[in-house]
């Protein structure tokens, strides 16, 4: 299951005696005067399901299209297994990708498409017809199989897309946008389908998405790229926690942004950011040397409303100006000092005619002082 | 509805009885009894029966239509490699050149066409005969099947190509088993309009054809020289049929993929 992979089990990152599948060494690609990929280096490793996560332009078709074969990098190499891939074409690499547009053949049935890549590698031909029945059933398509691309749904072309480009076992897989085509409700279902075969596959899987949340919920590593660049590459929960640049602390879900300057304290610092309100205490290993500019970031559901004034590290007092209700939560925005907002977020655990604070309320908001991090890009 | 308009209905009949009316009037004269080609005497087959028996013209039409198969087969092959080399070649110096220079056959007179094609083949010194024909008919056929394979490879998905390359294609093997079937449709309409070109040739042919090879339009047009004989009335709807049967044919061939896409699409949008 999904939720059981934590990083305790799983980190190959984190072993320097592991050897990774893939190892991009200061890439860079140009398309004539614009570049595309600034020289990038990256490791990937065996069995990761790595995303990559990024505006769009920002390069991540370009990436995937160098590791498939598509594209030669202008400068650097790319590694897969210890060996220059670049001198090799795409039908002599162990790499299979599915295209963002799904590429299927229209003039093949569904049967007839899984078994385009096995006829032209080296299985016996008599064990071709169990590997395909293997991916039909995999991706439950098995009813499907005399149809053509044409004479089934959308979301049934994906899985003969998936099921195509798994066909062949590669060492990996790259998937750009691949659930870019689908409604919300059948992109999640596919989101947890797509984890699972790739558990039960054991295939590395490189996926493009630009939708936040979908990198969050299938990757073991995301990768936030920007103009041809990687900004982090760290866990979901890392890049969520602990975003090292403001940018990604920005890119990845809510976040209140503060400016400041730094002053060292017990066991930590401190952020000032207004004259006449109280610095913010931050607990830290690593403090800022004292006047340091930066930013203090902080996740919205990790501040607390209270309408009493609350024991707590980090108390201010606001006035709630507007609230938006999602339903399960609320976000209230809450002015702290003239035209500085900050969000913080409740679970509506009451029915909506029953909520506590309201426009125009003088609340407390707090947190604690581990709750967010102190950024200087 | 659109409403009736005397005016649309007389433009209409106008049009269709300047185009087809000599047409007609040659296939009922085919079938006239009298030796008068305008004089109405009955009708009769006799002269598709002695047509049949007209060695001159049956080895003509035998000639034409070899030169015919091999010319349209030959232009179709290099016209869908041009076609193909265009499109994908991308932006590279000259490109505008080299485009211009695929097309302008099609509007270069043909009776130029056809007396550069006989210079050349006299200054190489090619005895003319069926090769040089087919030789000439695939120089002009081959740009109408360029034009319509490149206007079927631009709306072409080259993700396609890329995908059998990933599933372990060599450039080849990918237009080979995924390209040519996608555009086929094409291709056949390419390959009939090459052909019908072929057989109504005359200018060209006159230009490079030799003394044994003689092609059915050189033939029927020093024949009429002579007088129009019901013969050639029979002859001409035969290959009317012909051409007829073959533009039916290609256009049937791009109307059921369309009207097939559409009914699976219906197909799709019900499971
Ligand atoms: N074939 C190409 N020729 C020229 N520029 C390209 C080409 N492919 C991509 N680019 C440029 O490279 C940049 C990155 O593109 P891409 O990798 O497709 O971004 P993403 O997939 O993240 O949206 C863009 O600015 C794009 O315009
Ligand atoms: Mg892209």
């Amino acid at each position: 299951m999904a939720q059981l992979k934590p990083n305790v089990f799983f980190a190959p990152w984190n072993d320097p005696a592991e050897k990774p599948l893939i190892q991009f060494k200061n890439v860079t690609k140009r398309f004539g005067e614009s570049i595309a990929i600034n020289n990038l280096t990256l490791d990937i490793y065996a069995q990761e399901f790595f995303a990559l996560l990024g505006p769009s332009g920002c390069g991540k078709t370009t990436l995937m299209r160098m590791l498939g074969g598509f594209e030669t990098p202008t400068e650097g190499q790319i590694f897969l297994d210890g060996v220059d891939i670049g001198p090799f074409p795409p039908n002599e690499r162990p790499v299979n990708m599915m295209f963002q547009s799904y590429a299927l053949f229209p003039h093949l049935t569904v049967w007839e498409n899984i078994a385009f890549g096995l006829k032209r590698s080296d299985m016996p031909k008599d064990q071709i017809g169990d590997r395909v029945g293997k991916m039909l059933k995999l991706t439950q398509l098995e009813k499907f199989a005399k149809r053509k691309p044409h004479q089934i749904s959308g979301g049934q072309r994906q899985r003969v897309a998936l099921a195509r480009s798994l066909a062949k076992a590669p060492k990996l897989l790259l998937l750009d946008e691949p659930l870019g085509a689908l409604d919300k409700k059948l992109r999640n279902e596919t989101q947890f389908e797509l984890m699972d075969i790739q558990e039960s596959t054991g295939t590395t899987f490189v996926i493009v998405t630009h939708d936040q949340e979908e990198a969050m919920t299938v990757a073991s590593r995301v990768a936030v790229m920007v103009d041809g660049q990687l900004v982090q590459v760290a866990t979901p929960d890392q890049i969520y926690e602990a975003p090292t640049t403001t940018y990604v602390a920005d890119f990845i879900g809510d976040v209140n942004l503060i400016e400041g300057k730094s002053s060292l304290t017990d066991g930590g610092m401190d952020v000032h950011w207004d004259d006449n309100q109280p610095a913010i205490h931050v607990t830290t290993d690593t403090p800022l040397a004292a006047r340091t500019s930066c930013h203090f970031a902080i996740r919205p559901e990790k501040v607390s409303i209270s309408s009493e004034k609350p024991n707590a590290v980090n108390v201010m007092k606001g006035k709630i100006i507007d609230i938006a209700y999602l339903g399960n939560i609320s976000t209230y925005y809450v002015e702290i000092s003239a035209g500085v907002i900050f969000k913080a977020q409740a679970t509506n655990n009451r029915r909506l005619s029953r909520r506590t604070y309201t426009w125009e309320d003088e609340i407390y908001l707090s947190w604690t002082d581990t709750a967010g991090v102190v950024l200087t890009e | 509805m659109r409403r009736f308009s005397w005016f649309n209905a007389t433009s209409l009949t106008f049009g269709f009885v300047f185009l087809y009316l000599p047409m007609l009037i040659l296939i009922i004269y085919s079938f006239n009894e009298s030796r008068l080609v305008t004089v109405w005497a009955g009708f009769s087959t006799q002269w598709y029966g002695e047509l049949f028996q007209n060695k001159a013209f049956l080895d003509a039409a035998w000639i034409t239509i070899k030169v015919a198969f091999w010319s349209s087969t030959l232009a179709t092959i290099l016209g869908t490699m041009a076609a193909y080399i265009m499109v994908r070649a991308g932006r590279f110096r000259g490109r505008a050149l080299f485009s211009g220079m695929i097309y302008a056959p099609l509007v270069m007179p043909e009776v130029i066409t056809g007396l550069s094609l006989l210079l050349f083949f006299i200054a190489l010194d090619v005895n003319r005969g069926i090769l040089t024909i087919v030789l000439a008919h695939t120089t002009f056929a081959m740009c109408y099947v360029s034009v319509v394979v490149t206007s079927r490879l631009v709306s072409f998905d080259e993700a396609l190509e890329e995908a059998a390359r990933d599933l372990g294609c060599t450039p080849f093997d990918a237009f080979r088993s995924v390209t040519l079937p996608i555009i086929m449709p094409a291709v056949v309409s390419g390959w009939l309009l090459a052909f019908t070109l072929s057989l109504d040739d005359l200018v060209i042919a006159t230009f490079t054809s030799g003394p044994a090879s003689t092609t059915l339009p050189i033939k029927i047009f020093s024949a009429v020289r002579l007088g129009v004989t019901p013969e050639i009335n029979a002859l001409s709807t035969i290959m009317i049929l012909i051409v007829t049967v073959g533009v039916i044919i290609a256009s049937l061939i791009s109307r059921g993929v369309s009207i097939r896409a559409k009914a699976d699409e219906r197909k799709a949008e019900q499971s």
